[in-house]
């Protein structure tokens, strides 16, 4: 790793190890907002860190972005600061200027612009009623939408982390056009970037989990990690926790690249979803009754895979993605696809 | 976690390759049936592996002194990937090229550098390697075939089996016991070079499920070997195996073996059957070619930097052919084509790969050692 992200990986670490605990992990499925928590995340400069994108001279890109999206995932971070990285990102490369406050991201297909004012519905918005802005696509601008014209309809993910309907009506709003090669879907791909990288987090805490509980718990006489039964299955944990992690890493390192984003970011959600399922159903065998009560953390890490892998759409839908892509090409032409897609610009 | 796969950009003279040799490919494989590019690396061809080797495609990162090309491990890893996916017929020079002329030259005599690899990077030399013996399959440490100092070399009793194409080979390098005894498992045991046409070595064809001969059983009665057929230090032969083995189980031909499947798929959707659960089973795959293409990539690169990334090629080479076993499941389940070898297009590939599917679990190390690798890299073991 670089040793710009071996800094952003040690702050991110520090930040979040010693205060996200148990406790406030349980007050957070209340809805509320976890202001000192924010507040230092800030101090920090994490959610503005893609603010000044390296495409305009700033020191981060995407593949620190990862590290801290991975890290949020892999403590349950019970708030969006994924979301308000690639919302700041968003509104730097379209030139607005990021107001003051929370800012989170939304997909933008219930949006529509008419002049300076939109109307519409933006789906289970991250942490929608704490917000003060939400950024979101349509097919040719970055819209900048301020919740306080928004109607807050609330609502939540199995990890009772807020998901809320804004719905609003004739609301001001500021608005740029896209840069190329972004549109309607831009906002909804990186919701689904976001939560590729927040899947791969949360897989290696269950691979973590695991591990120490199989090299703790004894049974029959011996830890229950000396079963070749148990070691297969956690070989298995490990093969989708590092296929997750590879899966996210290559999604957010093609944005960096330059490389073909729209494959790699549908990879990279159809790859961590499908992980997020097995690595759960393994780590909850792995750690029986113990991991099903509710005292005991795995959970934080397993529902929130439940509900992530279907936030920003799911893996059939960006495998139809992915298939409207390669089937043009033609059975002849998949695997020059393939290189194309994964390939820097020369 | 202990292991890591950082993504690897290729350099421009990797990709400036990938045209040149889709061309060659494109002249050379012209014609050839989908089942047989479905064979991908267990099929065997002289003129392809000698036309390939004309092109200095074979031992591409070899000095230039014993017939290489002194390019990088990058520039071979694209070549290897052009020619898989491609399902051009490799097995003649597969396993020269992979596992014995590497071998050769880091423990070889200069003697069987000079006299051996060049042949070998000219697609004109063929090895097989002898690793499982009847009786002794995975438990690869408790071989029996022994050889015996005499004369200034070695005498050679034993057997091999599951050689592949040994029957079509010039050489084999096979891990014999040299010292000790079976219990003491991994201490006594060496790699020897054996001149498939000496006397005493009988090479048995064994058939496969799919009727084909691929395999065989070696065995070898008082065959004399010269001193110079151990190959590195004698009784370190495990150890000189297990070196290679991030090279053998972390290439592309660990997820590329079923492509022809996916390419069926594909086909058959761009004709416009097959419907919405053909779409999704193929966006789906093509998520897995995409992280397992950059996990085998990110091991090249780390082997390329010198490190030895034995727990990561395990964990890629499960996934890896978990995937390859998938597709023609996967081909059944939305397209429930009845396989036949006399059908079309995709119900001959489906024919073929079904038959051969198992073995990807199978060769280099099955998925049961692989798991009790992984689980050692854990910690467990």
């Amino acid at each position: 790793m670089s040793e710009l992200g071996n800094i952003i990986e040690d702050m991110i670490q520090r930040l979040l190890v010693d205060s996200v605990d148990h406790t406030l992990l349980e007050r957070s499925e209340g809805g509320g907002w976890e202001g000192d928590l924010w507040s230092k995340l800030e101090e920090n400069g994490l959610p503005i860190m893609l603010a000044e994108p390296k495409e305009k001279g700033g020191e981060f890109g995407w593949r620190e972005a990862y590290l801290v999206a991975m890290a949020a995932g892999r403590h349950a971070l019970p708030l969006p600061l994924p979301e308000a990285i690639a919302a700041g990102w968003l509104l730097a490369l379209s030139g607005i200027v990021a107001p003051e406050g929370r800012l989170g991201l939304a997909a933008g297909d219930g949006l529509v612009v008419e002049g300076d004012t939109a109307h519409g519905r933006l789906p289970r918005v991250a942490w929608g009623r704490h917000l003060t802005h939400v950024v979101a696509t349509t097919c040719d601008q970055v819209v900048l939408i301020p919740v306080e014209g928004c109607a807050v309809v609330p609502g939540d993910n199995l990890a009772g982390e807020p998901r809320d309907d804004l719905v609003f009506d004739g609301v001001e709003v500021l608005s740029a056009p896209c840069p190329p090669g972004f549109g309607t879907e831009t906002s909804r791909q990186l919701g689904a970037l976001l939560r590729s990288a927040q899947m791969a987090g949360a897989i290696a805490t269950l691979l973590e989990r695991s591990l120490a509980y199989a090299g703790e718990r004894q049974q029959f006489g011996k830890l229950i990690g000396g079963f070749q039964a148990v070691q297969h299955m956690m070989a298995v944990l490990a093969e989708e926790s590092a296929a997750a992690a590879m899966a996210a890493e290559q999604a957010f390192a093609a944005l960096d690249l330059g490389r073909d984003k729209d494959f790699a970011i549908a990879a990279a959600k159809v790859r961590t979803g499908e992980a997020a399922g097995r690595a759960a159903s393994i780590a909850h065998q792995v750690l029986g009754a113990m991991g099903f009560a509710r005292e005991h953390p795995l959970h934080f890490a397993s529902r929130r895979l439940w509900s992530w892998r279907a936030e920003f759409g799911s893996e059939a839908e960006w495998a139809e993605r992915i298939a409207d892509m390669v089937i043009p090409m033609g059975g002849d032409g998949l695997w020059a696809f393939v290189t194309a897609a994964q390939a820097d610009p020369m | 976690m202990n292991f890591r796969f950082e993504p690897l950009s290729l350099p421009p003279e990797a990709e400036n390759l990938r045209c040149e040799v889709r061309e060659f490919l494109t002249e050379a494989l012209r014609g050839m049936p989908v089942e047989r590019r479905a064979d991908t690396w267990t099929g065997f061809d002289a003129t392809f592996s000698k036309a390939l080797g004309a092109r200095g495609w074979i031992g591409m990162t070899w000095p230039k002194q014993f017939g290489g090309g002194e390019r990088s491990a990058l520039e071979r890893y694209v070549m290897l990937e052009e020619v898989l996916a491609a399902g051009a017929p490799v097995a003649a020079h597969w396993f020269a090229d992979r596992q014995s002329g590497p071998l050769l030259l880091r423990y070889g005599t200069e003697e069987q550098r000079r006299e051996l690899l060049p042949g070998m990077a000219k697609g004109e030399v063929y090895f097989a390697v002898g690793m499982s013996e009847p009786n002794v399959g995975s438990d690869v440490a408790s071989v029996r075939s022994r050889a015996k100092p005499a004369d200034g070399g070695w005498v050679l009793n034993g057997a091999k089996i599951w050689s592949t194409f040994a029957h079509l080979s010039h050489y084999m390098i096979a891990l014999v016991r040299t010292s000790g005894e079976a219990k003491d498992r991994h201490a006594g045991l060496s790699q020897v070079l054996i001149d498939l046409s000496a006397p005493g070595v009988t090479v048995r064809p064994i058939t496969d499920i799919t009727g084909g001969e691929h395999f065989n059983e070696v065995i070898f009665e008082d065959v004399r070997l010269p001193a110079s057929a151990v190959i590195g230090r004698e009784g370190d032969g495990w150890n000189q195996v297990m070196a290679e083995l991030a090279y053998e189980r972390s290439g592309p031909e660990r997820y590329l073996s079923s492509l022809q499947a996916l390419i069926q798929m594909v086909t058959v959707a761009a004709e416009g059957h097959g419907g919405d659960r053909l779409r999704v089973a193929i966006g789906k795959a093509m998520a897995h070619v995409a992280v397992l293409r950059q996990m085998s990539l990110s091991i090249a690169g780390q082997l390329q930097a010198g490190h030895a990334p034995n727990l990561e090629a395990s964990l890629v080479k499960d996934l890896g052919t978990s995937f390859e076993q998938s597709l023609p499941e996967m081909l059944h389940d939305v397209l429930g084509l009845e396989p036949s070898l006399s059908g079309g297009d995709a119900e001959r590939v489906h024919a073929n790969l079904l038959q051969l599917a198992p073995c990807f679990s199978l060769r280099g190390g099955t998925r049961e050692i692989l798991r009790g690798i992984i689980a050692r890299g854990l910690g467990l073991r």
